[in-house]
């Protein structure tokens, strides 16, 4: 980064994250549409990333923590691998539901429920 | 175009941040889910954009990849698989608790904000050049990521592959044909 410009302060990183993942869970409390549920569990993924990688560069200049900087980042990476497997798993849970009822409504799948 | 130049880092930022928080509330207003899923890449897009302004230009490369190239075709692909047309015939594409999940969330919003304002979390920080350090070169991030991946990280990595192995298997079980119907016999009508 070049010194002339002035940085942003990490909270408001923080901040934008915070509002991504409350967007995302009131997302996963609201649709009844699985698929959509599921988009609205990976955007709160991507707002647990982007905090990851906003604490990542705060504490990078530290010197008590400059030797593990990049932590964050590997979390970042182990996190990004970890949502896909869960994506493909969940999809093609979706898939069978959807084969067995003809809907992926979830407030259908209730047999659970007695 | 001094005042452009001193403050880039927080145009960039605003910009990318209103774009990201508009994809998100398209994620969850959208009532189709082909919409909603390209607002969620737009939101993608913005935050690869924010991993580069925090200089985690190999994260921001990999979101690229991976969410928008990899995952997005994923979720496309099902939902043009489930049949959407016959998904949401009525109105009702809103849980019935709705207005007890926006409360919710908003107060959780309220409590995380508490605690980003109480980290006191205002100092800038910035230590770029920690996060492009190769064993005290100043290389570049892709390599000092991969370097610390392959040094300290291998075993969780090689983990990480497992799991990617076995959701595979699992996603392949799950979307064979006669996957969810072995209870036939049983079968319980909503």
């Amino acid at each position: 980064m070049n010194p002339t410009m002035i940085p942003i302060p990490s909270a408001w990183i923080l901040y934008l994250s915070a509002v991504l993942f409350v967007i995302g869970a009131i997302g996963v409390l609201l649709r009844r549409n699985g698929i959509s549920i599921f988009l609205a569990l990976e955007l709160m993924l991507n707002s647990a990333n982007l905090a990851f990688a906003s604490f990542a560069f705060r504490f990078a200049g530290a010197s008590a923590t400059a030797a593990h900087a990049l932590n964050g980042q590997i979390f970042i990476f182990f996190i990004i691998a970890v949502a896909a497997a869960e994506a493909a798993v969940g999809l093609a849970l979706f898939i069978a539901m959807y084969r067995r009822k003809e809907t992926i409504d979830v407030d259908r799948f209730n047999i659970l429920r007695w | 175009m001094a005042f452009l130049s001193a403050h880039f880092v927080a145009i960039v930022f605003y910009v990318l941040a209103v774009l990201a928080v508009a994809g998100g509330v398209g994620v969850i207003t959208f009532k189709n889910p082909v919409h909603s899923a390209l607002s969620l890449l737009g939101t993608f897009l913005m935050v690869a954009g924010l991993f580069v302004l925090r200089h985690a230009e190999f994260l921001g490369a990999v979101q690229l990849l991976v969410y928008a190239g990899g995952i997005m075709v994923l979720f496309l692909f099902v939902i043009m698989l489930v049949n959407v047309r016959r998904l949401s015939p009525d109105a009702a594409f809103l849980s019935r608790r709705a207005p007890l999940a926006v409360l919710s969330g908003v107060v959780f919003g309220a409590l995380i904000a508490f605690g980003v304002l109480a980290g006191s979390l205002g100092h800038p920080g910035g230590g770029a050049t920690a996060l492009q350090m190769v064993q005290g070169h100043v290389m570049g991030n892709t390599e000092a990521v991969g370097w610390t991946l392959y040094r300290h990280f291998l075993v969780p990595f090689e983990i990480v592959s497992v799991v990617l192995l076995v959701a595979m298997i699992g996603a392949i079980i799950f979307g064979r044909k006669d996957a969810g119907l072995e209870g036939r016999g049983g079968r319980m009508e909503p």
